[in-house]
């Protein structure tokens, strides 16, 4: 019978140690030299300077050439599906391969050096826009030669998260409203005022999105609840304007049951009746509404905030003319239609509303995509927060401290 | 033929000559045994865990998402603003009072298990066991979200048995519940390990001279099972400290931990280094926690 050792004794193992300890200094060189190997400072500070778009006079072509057979793009998981790329690659020849991003920080880093010649498109959302072409990764491009363009809800042709000085950096895709999720047992009528989401009335009943940009919701809120502190525009926040709207977040996170992650979590919520109100997406909504939960959704009177993404071109695309074409082919009113439906989003081109009620019906009017240019007015689309005001003044609050407040708001 | 058996019989004498060599230097055949192992984990394994070290000391540019290799304590620095105490803290103790509740389930189970079961009661229980780790994960987390939340299962029995309604869905202690279970089976297994190796002879020495049962469980049975319950205990503890998907599923509005800071850090952020930096917080924990454990003896009974 072995003897049995409770307490260890440390004697025992010191020779065992040193070694350890020449193992760990062998690696520690092994990998010093590894980093000594990385090219340094990359593209170190490179914009954070004076606003110009780098790329801003590069030559656009003027017409569409053969396609060079294959195109590489990077997306949301759910842009490219084997739908309508299957006859887009019979039809043009261009091979689509993807690599798919799980963030738009993740997009901007996989684009940086211009797409490293590797990434010919990217469907950026715009909080990653001006992030990419201030950063010299996207080229513009001649919006005349996507025919579909024209037919582009008035306020996508021209955004001005794709659109700097008349030069389009790509062409828009799609965009959904952060609506206000609320069950109507609840609720007789819809919330007139996004208050409802920082009421005590609701503790323990709100939901809300975990995300970064979801302080631009609580500044937009401020800009009417408290027009003292001067907010005229979410995504340029001055330090005291974003101090107070960080601030009204904090209060709001004893009320808050869940910040949600993926638009699943947000839907088991209302249906268990966990949450009676939240920010969500019209996808919620329709999910819910389709599984005869007594919710709604609405805009309330301070408007509301929006993504809207945007296929833009490498600064060092390899495959120019397949992706001049995928630009094309992505704007028709019926992969518009198609998309529309398959990811829960409104479509930019208007034609496409008669062809998604055809494949789903009443699916136009559930995801708004027929609705008057008012409501599209009311959103305030996602931006790139930028320590450069519109005003040119340098005090704003930039993405990155969003990020960190972000944390703080909900650790 | 007579040039070819010569050659033969030299390349033999060479092999030999190798091999007696290889014998002789004791040195040389370890080093050769051992160099492409050792050199694979180098490589892909310390080598990596350095990098990842030394990428903590970098920064990302807040603008464009690059990384930029300049040497910063900035990130090292930033630990110790808020939130992350409170979020390592929270990590901390979730990770230590799961340990507590695992080891108080697990060890009447596992005494039984080992010492009073029949050997066909045995192997059922170890089924039992080790059943569930044959699901996903995921699977069994998304099953304890149906039974907790508002109107689930739990809520549901509690009230047909006129307990009233109890909604603990989102909240710590959905977490305290979810992990204690999940992780269970990492702490039956070497605690029945443990207490299985008790030779009877003690038990009977004990029970001789004339302790009573609660005091042979106290002096006897309990220091002897101790190496089981922390060997166990490393694995509860280290695998809630690096937990991110539980909290995210089943926890409430303050329900960040270490794991979930280092994923929305790669994900939303693309901040690498902080990312980088934040691991190093668990592994310092687990350091200290393993060499207080090796004090203890607990390696004796991995």
């Amino acid at each position: 019978m072995q003897p049995m050792r409770v307490k260890g004794t440390g004697e025992r193992m010191k020779p065992r140690r040193s070694r350890l300890v020449g193992v760990l200094i062998a690696a520690a060189a092994t990998a010093l030299v590894v980093v000594a190997f990385i090219p340094s400072g990359a593209s170190a500070s490179r914009a954070n300077s004076a606003l110009v778009a780098p790329e801003a006079n590069a030559p656009v072509p003027s017409s569409v050439g053969k396609g060079e057979g294959k195109l590489n793009l990077i997306a949301w998981e759910g842009y490219v599906q084997p739908e309508w790329t299957k006859p887009f690659e019979k039809q043009t020849g261009c091979q689509v391969n993807v690599k798919y991003a799980g963030s738009s920080s993740e997009m901007v880093a996989l684009m940086a050096n211009g797409g490293g010649g590797q990434y010919d498109m990217v469907s950026a959302s715009g909080d990653a826009d001006l992030r990419l072409i201030y950063g010299g990764d996207v080229r513009p491009v001649n919006i005349s030669l996507i025919p579909s363009w024209k037919d582009f809800q008035p306020f996508l042709q021209s955004p001005p998260f794709n659109t700097i000085g008349g030069k389009h950096y790509g062409v828009s895709f799609e965009f959904g409203p952060n609506v206000l999720l609320y069950s109507t047992k609840t609720f007789k009528t819809a919330p007139t005022s996004w208050s409802v989401l920082y009421n005590k009335k609701y503790a323990g009943e709100i939901t809300v999105p975990d995300n970064p940009i979801q302080i631009a919701d609580a500044a937009l809120y401020l800009s009417k609840s408290d027009p003292k502190l001067g907010i005229t525009d979410p995504y340029e926040l001055t330090q005291p304007q974003f101090n107070a709207t960080v601030a009204l977040l904090k209060q709001e996170h004893p009320l808050v049951k869940k910040y949600w992650d993926l638009a699943s979590q947000e839907i088991s919520l209302f249906q268990s009746g966990t949450t009676v109100v939240g920010a969500a997406w019209p996808y919620q909504t329709n999910t819910l509404q389709a599984d005869k939960v007594a919710v709604a959704e609405t805009i309330p009177s301070e408007g509301a905030t929006g993504w809207a993404d945007t296929w833009m071109l490498a600064t060092k695309a390899p495959d120019p003319n397949c992706s001049y074409k995928w630009m094309q082919w992505m704007t028709t009113p019926q992969i518009q239609a198609e998309d529309a439906i398959s990811f829960g989003e409104t479509p930019g081109n208007e034609l496409a509303c008669p062809i998604m009620d055809k494949l789903q019906k009443g699916s136009c009017e559930a995801y708004h995509a027929n609705e008057p240019s008012s409501y599209f007015q009311s959103i305030k689309f996602w931006k790139t927060p930028l320590a450069t005001c519109d005003n040119g003044k340098n005090d704003c609050v930039p993405f990155q401290d969003w990020v960190t407040a972000w944390t703080s708001i909900i650790g | 033929m007579s040039t070819t058996a010569i050659r033969e019989d030299r390349s033999s004498k060479g092999m030999a000559r190798v091999s007696a060599a290889l014998w002789r230097r004791a040195w040389l055949r370890a080093t050769l045994t051992l160099t492409p192992p050792l050199a694979w984990f180098l490589v892909i394994y310390i080598a990596s865990l350095v990098l990842m070290l030394v990428t903590a000391f970098w920064t990302v540019n807040p603008f464009t998402n690059v990384l930029e290799h300049s040497w910063t304590l900035a990130n090292f620095n930033q630990l110790f603003t808020s939130p992350y105490p409170t979020i390592i803290l929270r990590t901390v103790e979730m990770a230590a009072i799961v340990t507590v509740t695992d080891a108080l389930i697990a060890l009447p189970f596992a005494y039984y298990m080992a010492r009073v079961a029949s050997p066909r009661t045995r192997r059922l229980l170890f089924t039992a066991v080790l059943l569930p780790l044959w699901a996903s994960y995921l699977a069994r987390v998304y099953a304890w979200i149906v039974i907790l939340q508002k109107g689930g299962t739990l809520s549901w029995t509690t009230s047909k048995l006129g307990l009233g309604a109890v909604n603990i869905g989102y909240t710590n202690t959905a977490m305290w519940i979810v992990f204690s279970y999940i992780w269970l089976p990492f702490m039956i297994v070497p605690l029945y390990g443990a207490l299985e190796r008790i030779p009877d002879s003690l038990l009977e020495a004990s029970g001789d001279l004339g302790a009573r049962a609660w005091r042979t469980l106290r002096t006897v049975v309990l220091p002897l099972a101790l190496p089981g319950i922390i060997a166990g205990s490393i694995f509860t503890f280290s695998l809630t400290l690096g937990d991110f998907i539980t909290p995210l599923l089943v926890g409430g509005a303050s329900a960040q931990f270490i794991g979930n800071v280092i994923y929305s850090n790669i994900g939303t952020a693309n901040n690498l280094p902080f990312a980088a930096m934040l691991a190093f917080v668990p592994i310092v924990i687990m350091t200290v926690y393993l060499l207080g454990a090796r004090a203890l003896g607990a390696f004796e009974s991995l």
